[in-house]
């Protein structure tokens, strides 16, 4: 409803004198008919699978038959979900965290130099962060995979100085951190460069006008201004980053295994894993759902809530 | 007494010498000398592009001049970052910072300062500008005005030693602008600080201001109290940007007592020399509309006077403004006060004879093209 009320105030910005009776009415169809694709494509895409879903993660198992289940009301499913893969899903959001912090770490800085110190170089900047889009995720992830292989040129670089403790980069949870750090980066610059970019810049100079030095201006100004794009960044990068799978089964091994893997290798690899796997992602989706709500609560804007 | 932040105790008058601040190629202010006393109302005026803004800038620090120095009293303030000055600036645009309350907008400055009472002061002079009831909102919830009102509280919370205003009232209806300069004017008085504000609206400029300086292509053109400008203009540019003037370009002919005689455009005018800027070969002569008089029929007595046709009417309620060719092509405007309640009676095309007191006139060195550029610029 809040999304209409968007659309009937971007279009009210007129004259708000009565029109006549049927010109109104046919108006105020247009908003429902606008989003009506939209609204069929999430139905039918969306909804419909996610109930689907949902009525699958409450399946049991025919006795004798497995890989066969019946139409039940079954919260086992849930209570395996919870006991038996918690390590995953305590890795997921510790990866997640870990990788949504370093992306923010390094999305900052690049996000500020872009907005405000890059000049004429600030297009090459912006092709520069979206470039990596032109080749498929997990393509990267495979090259980093090799890169970063044992007999790859960093690992076999840092073994031959001996930094390297563990003997590998792959097949660790630094190098799983890592790729989530890379694969969502852009999903981090992006939105805070956007904030940044569009901050005046004479009420950041007013913060220098009015005794606060550089350091203060950016603690008391600019980085507040910019929290709208600090939000949206770090929930684009913490999201797909928890339920993502491909970093973990490309540079991570089985202690690295994310909530991700385990639902890829139930519905695929495990005989009769149907229903743990949907009661996974369900529970995924809540715990999202639910982190995601305190933590606009506590830091949001009213942009966002 | 300087304190650790590096922020530069200094009182007295504001004083630029032999200022020049260059981007590139472009000189956008040339070797300005400026002496602001402490405590008056001082307009910059001038069209945009003439540098006022950048001279601004560099007052507050956010511009460093590529050559000069700026001082307060004995201080030296070239050099110094903005938030070691004892200067404060009304943005244009307001620049509120949207993510605090008003309160905590007006207290932003004397909080950096360390002040305890950051609060209280914010709140006193939230009321000084009479919006103290707002204090609890965000900027994007009040109107221009209210915000105009809350980026001059800002600035003045602190109490600087020079407040400087860049177009504030630029954004805001005819009517809030007369309304907020009366008021702006009052606590400037109240407060007793140095203003320093930056315009291009002539009017407001006069209205506001104990001391005007036109700028014009980074230099000073004229400086002086708004009604001295007014009545002796000292250049074509100013002649026309502060107020209209009617002018003609024409020889300086002969010397008759104290008066300079000169021909313009085949008639011969007399001029005070005592208000002649220019006195020798070609110069520029000129009269302020409602100097000259509109008569039916041929004046008698001292003044100079033309024959002429009219050629537009226009009446404006206070006063009609008639444009009337004269033979040498050049329209010239008079606004005749409508004093009685005779109605006006001359139509295009009548012949008219018009006249003023050779007191009023004046000449400047002859520059058409800034003449011409000036009446654009306010046009």
């Amino acid at each position: 409803m809040s999304a209409l009320a968007h659309v009937g105030q971007a279009g009210g910005g007129g004259p708000t004198d009565p029109a006549p009776a049927q010109e109104r009415a046919g108006r105020s169809w247009l908003p429902y008919l606008l989003l009506l694709p939209g609204a069929l494509w999430l139905f039918v895409f969306f909804v419909i699978p996610l109930l689907q879903l949902f009525t699958v993660s409450l399946q049991s198992q025919f006795p004798g038959y497995p890989g066969y289940y019946y139409r039940d009301v079954n919260f086992s499913n849930y209570l395996r979900a919870l006991t038996d893969f918690a390590p995953q899903f305590g890795r997921s959001l510790l990866f997640a965290g870990l990788a949504t912090f370093f992306a923010f770490c390094l999305a900052y800085p690049l996000a500020y130099a872009m907005a405000f110190k890059a000049g004429r170089w600030r297009n090459v900047m912006l092709i520069a962060v979206i470039a990596p889009f032109f080749t498929s995720f997990i393509l990267r992830t495979v090259a980093w995979r090799q890169i970063l292989a044992d007999e790859g040129p960093v690992a076999s670089t840092l073994n031959a100085l001996h930094l390297l403790p563990g003997g590998h980069i792959t097949e660790t949870w630094a190098a799983v951190v890592a790729g989530l750090t890379y694969n969502f980066l852009p999903f981090m610059v992006l939105p805070i460069y956007a904030s940044l970019e569009r901050a005046d810049h004479r009420v950041i100079e007013a913060g220098g006008d009015l005794y606060a030095n550089g350091f203060t201006t950016f603690r008391t100004v600019t980085l507040p201004m910019s929290m709208p794009g600090v939000i949206a960044g770090t929930l684009l990068t913490f999201i797909p980053a928890a339920g993502d799978y491909v970093n973990a089964d490309l540079l991570g091994a089985d202690n690295t295994k994310m909530v991700g893997n385990v639902i890829e290798s139930q519905f695929f690899r495990v005989l009769g894993g149907f229903p743990v796997a949907a009661a996974l992602s369900f529970t995924l989706m809540a715990l999202i759902l639910a982190m995601v709500f305190v933590y606009v609560r506590r830091f949001g804007t009213e942009e966002l809530l | 007494m300087a304190r650790s932040s590096g922020f530069r105790e200094a009182k007295g008058d504001l004083r630029l010498e032999s200022v020049t601040k260059s981007f590139g190629d472009f000189t956008a202010v040339d070797d300005l000398d400026l002496v602001v006393p402490r405590g008056s109302f001082f307009a910059l005026l001038g069209p945009s592009g003439c540098g006022k803004t950048t001279t601004l800038r560099m007052v507050a620090g956010l511009e460093q001049p590529s050559a000069g120095n700026i001082f307060i009293g004995e201080t030296d303030l070239t050099g110094s970052r903005p938030y070691e000055r004892p200067v404060n600036t009304v943005f244009q645009s307001y620049a509120l910072f949207p993510h605090l309350t008003i309160r905590d907008n007006v207290a932003f400055g004397p909080k950096r300062r360390g002040d305890r009472n950051a609060m209280t002061l914010a709140d006193e002079t939230l009321q000084l500008v009479q919006v103290d009831h707002l204090a609890s909102r965000k900027p994007a919830q009040l109107s221009g005005g209210q915000q105009q009102r809350v980026a001059l509280a800002r600035a003045l919370v602190n109490r600087p030693e020079v407040l400087l205003l860049d177009e504030p009232l630029g954004a805001l209806d005819l009517k809030l602008r007369r309304q907020l300069q009366v008021e702006l004017k009052r606590i400037q008085t109240e407060v007793g600080l140095t203003f320093i504000h930056v315009t291009h609206d002539q009017e407001e400029a006069m209205t506001m201001a104990d001391t005007v300086a036109v700028m014009n292509h980074g230099r000073i053109e004229q400086m002086g109290r708004p009604a001295d400008m007014y009545d002796l203009p000292l250049t074509s540019f100013v002649a026309n940007f502060v107020g209209r003037s009617n002018l003609g370009v024409g020889q300086v002919v002969d010397r008759d007592g104290d008066n300079l005689v000169a021909e313009v455009q085949g008639t011969k005018v007399k001029v005070p020399l005592a208000r002649a800027n220019a006195k020798d070969g070609t110069v520029m002569f000129g009269v302020r509309p409602e100097k000259v008089r509109v008569l039916r029929s041929a004046p008698e007595g001292g003044g100079d006077d033309v024959k002429g046709t009219v050629l537009d009417v226009s009446f404006t309620g206070v006063a009609t403004e008639y444009l009337v060719r004269l033979p040498s092509g050049t329209v010239w405007s008079c606004y005749e006060q409508n004093l009685d309640v005779d109605p006006i009676d001359l139509r295009p095309g009548d012949d008219v004879w018009i006249s003023w007191d050779p007191a009023h006139a004046f000449t400047v060195a002859a520059d058409e093209a800034e003449a011409r550029a000036a009446e654009e610029a306010t046009a």
